[in-house]
């Protein structure tokens, strides 16, 4: 039973950072209909730049709780302008080109910030400090649930409620809402779409930032790859739950992380990502809109 | 000019989108060598129409029969958009859909696609059969293009025609399919004066060719003076049918396009 | 020209382009040692890198504009533009002497040059074809792939298998790989192919990862990571040959290859399918309405790419007699991807010219190498924002009438 719960907590913290990420997927693709390809290096980049401040801070011997805010500040900064300046350079260009265009170049721009990233830092994996401390209350339960777990999944709660009240409350979430509806009636009643897109990817970067420091600190290590795989089980989790939904993606996370944890701890962990792949594929194959999102018929 | 068996005949079409109703119980017929016409305010339904006739949804209840001349009824409901053109009903669209970068003649010769046959091996090794299927593709394309106007402009991108020519090539494209019925939604959208009048007897001359023909068209000088036959459709439902001369008098028709209070 | 206000707005380019890098670029840290080096350099680098390249970017955007500005003046009949590339295309006169040239070049090649350039030369043929392949798929029938490289393995794998439980050779093996990728490309199409483009991508990827996957782990099956090694180069009626003999036959038969792709290619494109794929790739929904079945000209285009990409992986296990999973990841699908768009998506010339220069290139530019993949991933973004034609546009042929048709 212990080891239930145990896995039980490591889907969720699974679940919680696929939900980070996969909320830029779904956002972008609710505002423009791109897959955004290079989603997953901008959450590496996060993660890059949180290592790099931490290790700097940590050797001119800042103490802990300052490096976290700073780094985790930081990361969400510099996630934030990569993701803005991908888009300026690689998509806003293609805004009416044909529909493939746009995703080629995404593909494009992960590759190139892939090695990038490869070239101006290492090809080796790097050990992250870890910037969250274990707790002494959680003593009694570290067997089951460790305190970057606790931490992960309050961040992860505490930014879905934040996201929430922004789109719903906020003008600029009014202007996205309309904007994802209909691009051409939301420009007409005086929406200037283009902050609205470049808003849209600066809130899914440093969302993704926040999930690269997070996991990268729970983990303990990262290297330039780690944006492709990361990138392409949130976008599953964004697909399972139907791409364009918002809470669609949160709930494709969890059932993404939960099942893995289960798979991983039960089965075995030989094909983690075999099986994260083949439930994408399946998706799409046999219900595209996901469990949330509407399908939609295409006008003639 | 008529015959008596319909060539087309709809009974009862329906169709839903979730909760709202936007083809109700429709009927039409259309015989052989007549020119239909299908009008209505906006949003009345008459693309939906076109798109259950043609494939491109599936209606929810209804009849689609279909009687070539000469061969035995057959029904047209569940058959996918290609089958629908090789049973013989072509169309073009309301938003010109052409291949843009594909040249004119290409673009005709696309339609014979589903009248010929050559494989990946015959077009790999050019048999006798495929050369000579090739050529003639290339001329009957030339000669639908010489018939609709077009044929000094062969090999032009389709896109870089004027837009009138465009609507033209879209009507040659579709007869290159070889139909018995040729669907034209909304064909005079667009046009000038001339050019609409070019296409009153482009339109008549295909019909003399034997062709029936379901327009859809909101130029009510046009409709008036090509249609054997008028239904006027509002909110999905027929709300009258008859000639010409019938619709112009229709008093359910009138409030339609006016309004109540008239 | 360029103007005062476009130097300031590359002066702020280059300032937000400094901030931008300055984590990844100036700082490295070693955690291990814990020191940190500032390499100061690497921002004047970004900065006059982002600065020119900015100028260079608004240079062309503004001579586009000025050539379309110059067109519409003309009016719409400009199409037909008789440059060199389309002349050296359409005229005998002109592509006759070129492609005689190129061949004996090609023929005196490995006499003249080491069996390292030879080997060299070999991979750039490989992707030719691959390019070629891939082509018939994303460039004319607008199915863009992303798992291109797993019916590569299949065909790659199949010769290891084959070889290794049956004994058979590779001239048995090389149409049997191509149509066991073919099978594949049929079988994985059938369900997909209906999917919307983006989707089509992203599971084409799927599928591709997983067959990289099992590769790597069902051990019983592919021999897991460490792979299949010993298998025997292409044999010539059963001579024995020295190592050397035996690439320069691998790269005769890869000239072959090439020769048979652009072929069958060629004769393809300007058939009543290849017309088909074009349509499709410019409007599924009047292709239908013009009689075309969707599914299967789709299939049609899948299984025709995949039989290439399986070939090519027959002659690839061939070349190194060894393969392992490691060969196979979504990198390769992008640099076959990678060709097709800078050569021009349907245009086989420049698939070719775009195949020797990504593979050549990085080969004898050794400083060059080592920033291979980022120019290929910056490569794919140019091309689209730039230039989405790639560097040859496919030319339509154009057709006259032979005789008076005869009227019926």
């Amino acid at each position: 039973m212990e080891y239930f719960i145990e896995l039980f907590f490591s889907g969720l913290t699974r679940g919680s950072i696929y939900a980070l990420i996969a909320l830029g997927y779904t956002m972008v693709y609710g505002i423009i209909g791109l897959i955004n390809f290079a989603h997953g290096e901008i959450y590496m980049i996060g993660a890059f730049t949180a290592f790099i401040v931490a290790t700097v801070l940590s050797i001119l011997g800042f103490p802990a709780l300052a490096i976290f805010v700073i780094a985790a500040l930081a990361a969400a900064v510099w996630s934030s302008a990569y993701g803005y300046t991908v888009e300026k350079l690689a998509y806003k260009p293609l805004r009416n080109a044909p529909r493939l265009s746009p995703l080629i170049s995404a593909i494009g721009m992960s590759i190139f910030l892939q090695n990038y990233v490869l070239l101006a830092q290492t090809s080796d994996f790097l050990p992250f400090p870890q910037l969250i401390p274990d707790f002494e209350f959680m003593d009694s339960i570290a067997g089951v649930i460790g305190s970057s777990d606790i931490v992960i999944l309050i961040t992860t709660a505490v930014v879905m409620v934040l996201l929430t009240w922004l789109i719903k409350y906020t003008r600029i979430g009014k202007a996205m809402r309309a904007t994802a509806q209909d691009r051409k009636m939301a420009m007409l009643v005086g929406i200037n779409v283009n902050h609205v897109i470049s808003a849209t990817f600066i809130i899914g970067s440093s969302l993704a930032a926040v999930g690269g420091l997070l996991i990268a600190s729970h983990v303990g290590q990262i290297n330039f790859f780690i944006g492709f795989i990361a990138g392409i089980k949130a976008f599953t989790a964004a697909v399972l739950g139907g791409i364009g939904s918002i809470p669609g993606a949160v709930l494709g996370s969890f059932i993404l992380g939960l099942t893995e944890a289960f798979a991983t701890g039960y089965v075995s962990s030989d094909y983690e990502d075999v099986f994260a792949f083949s439930l994408l594929v399946l998706i799409l194959i046999f219900r595209p809109a996901g469990l949330l999102g509407k399908s939609s018929i295409e006008k003639v | 000019m008529t015959t008596d068996t319909p060539i087309l005949e709809i009974k009862g079409l329906t169709m839903n989108f979730g909760g709202i109703r936007a083809l109700d119980n429709l009927d039409l017929q259309i015989r052989k060598g007549e020119i239909v016409a299908l009008i209505g305010p906006n949003g009345a339904g008459k693309t939906t129409f076109f798109n259950c006739l043609t494939g491109i949804y599936k209606p929810s209840a209804g009849e689609l029969l279909l009687t070539p001349p000469g061969q035995t009824t057959r029904r047209l409901n569940g058959l996918k958009p290609n089958r629908v053109t090789q049973q013989g009903l072509a169309r073009t669209f309301q938003n010109i859909r052409l291949f843009p970068n594909m040249t004119v003649l290409e673009n005709v010769m696309i339609g014979r696609h589903c009248r010929t046959r050559a494989k990946v091996l015959g077009a790999i090794f050019r048999n006798k059969k495929t050369v000579q299927e090739e050529k003639e593709i290339v001329a009957l394309a030339f000669k639908i293009l010489e018939k609709i106007g077009l044929a000094d402009m062969v090999n032009e991108f389709a896109k870089n025609l004027p837009y009138g020519a465009q609507r033209r090539l879209e009507i040659a494209r579709a007869l290159a399919t070889e139909p018995n019925i040729l669907l034209l939604d909304e064909p005079a959208a667009g046009m000038n004066p001339q050019e609409t009048a070019e296409l009153d007897n482009l339109i008549t001359e295909i019909r003399d060719d034997g062709l029936s023909i379901l327009l859809i068209e909101h130029d009510m000088k046009l409709v008036m003076s090509l249609s054997d036959h008028i239904f006027v459709v509002d909110y999905g439902k027929k709300i009258a049918e008859g000639s010409p001369d019938q619709i112009r008098n229709n008093p359910a028709v009138i409030k339609a396009y006016l309004g109540e209070d008239v | 020209m360029i103007s005062f206000k476009d130097l300031k707005k590359a002066f702020l380019v280059a300032l937000w382009f400094i901030f931008l890098t300055f984590p990844i670029m100036v700082i490295k840290v070693n955690p291990f040692e814990r020191t940190i080096a500032w390499r100061w350099h690497n921002m004047f680098y970004v900065a006059a890198g982002s600065f020119i390249l900015y100028l260079i970017g608004r240079l062309f955007l503004i001579n586009k504009a000025a050539q379309q500005e110059r067109m519409k003046k003309q009016g719409i009949k400009s199409v037909p533009k008789t440059d060199w590339q389309q002349r050296l295309l359409t005229e005998p006169r002109l592509f006759i002497p070129t492609l005689g040239i190129m061949l004996v070049i090609l023929l005196v090649f490995p006499h003249v040059l080491s069996t390292y350039q030879v080997n060299i030369m070999i991979t750039a043929l490989m992707y030719i074809v691959l390019g070629l392949g891939l082509n018939i798929v994303v460039g004319v029938a607008g199915l863009l792939d992303l798992g291109y490289v797993a019916f590569y393995a299949v065909g790659a794998y199949s010769y290891a298998l084959l070889h290794l439980h049956f004994g058979l050779g590779f001239w048995t093996v090389l149409p049997l790989g191509g149509m066991l990728a073919a099978s594949f490309g049929i079988l994985l199409g059938f369900p997909v192919l209906r999917l919307r483009g983006d989707y089509l991508a992203i599971v084409t990827l799927g599928f591709g990862e997983i067959i990289r996957l099992i590769l790597e782990n069902w051990n019983d099956f592919s021999h897991g990571p460490s792979g299949i090694s010993n298998i025997p180069r292409p044999g010539f009626f059963g001579m024995e040959m020295t190592l050397d003999q035996s690439i320069m036959y691998l790269y005769y038969l890869m000239i072959g290859m090439v020769i048979f792709t652009i072929f069958v290619v060629n004769r393809l494109q300007n058939s009543r399918i290849g017309r088909a794929w074009f349509a499709l790739r410019e409007d599924e929904i009047a292709c239908q309405a013009m009689g075309i079945d969707k599914t299967k000209t789709k299939l049609t285009a899948f299984a025709l790419g995949a039989f290439w990409a399986g070939m090519v992986g027959v002659i690839f296990a061939a070349k190194t007699t060894f393969v392992n999973p490691a060969s196979f990841t979504f990198l390769e699908s992008a640099i076959i991807l990678c060709i097709v768009v800078l050569g021009g998506m349907g245009s086989i010339i420049g698939v070719i010219i775009a195949a020797l220069v990504l593979m050549l290139l990085p080969e004898y530019l050794r400083a060059f190498s080592d920033y291979r993949m980022l120019v290929f991933g910056g490569t794919l973004v140019v091309m689209m924002v730039f230039r989405p034609q790639g560097i040859i546009s496919t030319v339509r042929r154009t057709y006259t009438l032979e005789k008076k048709p005869t009227i019926t």
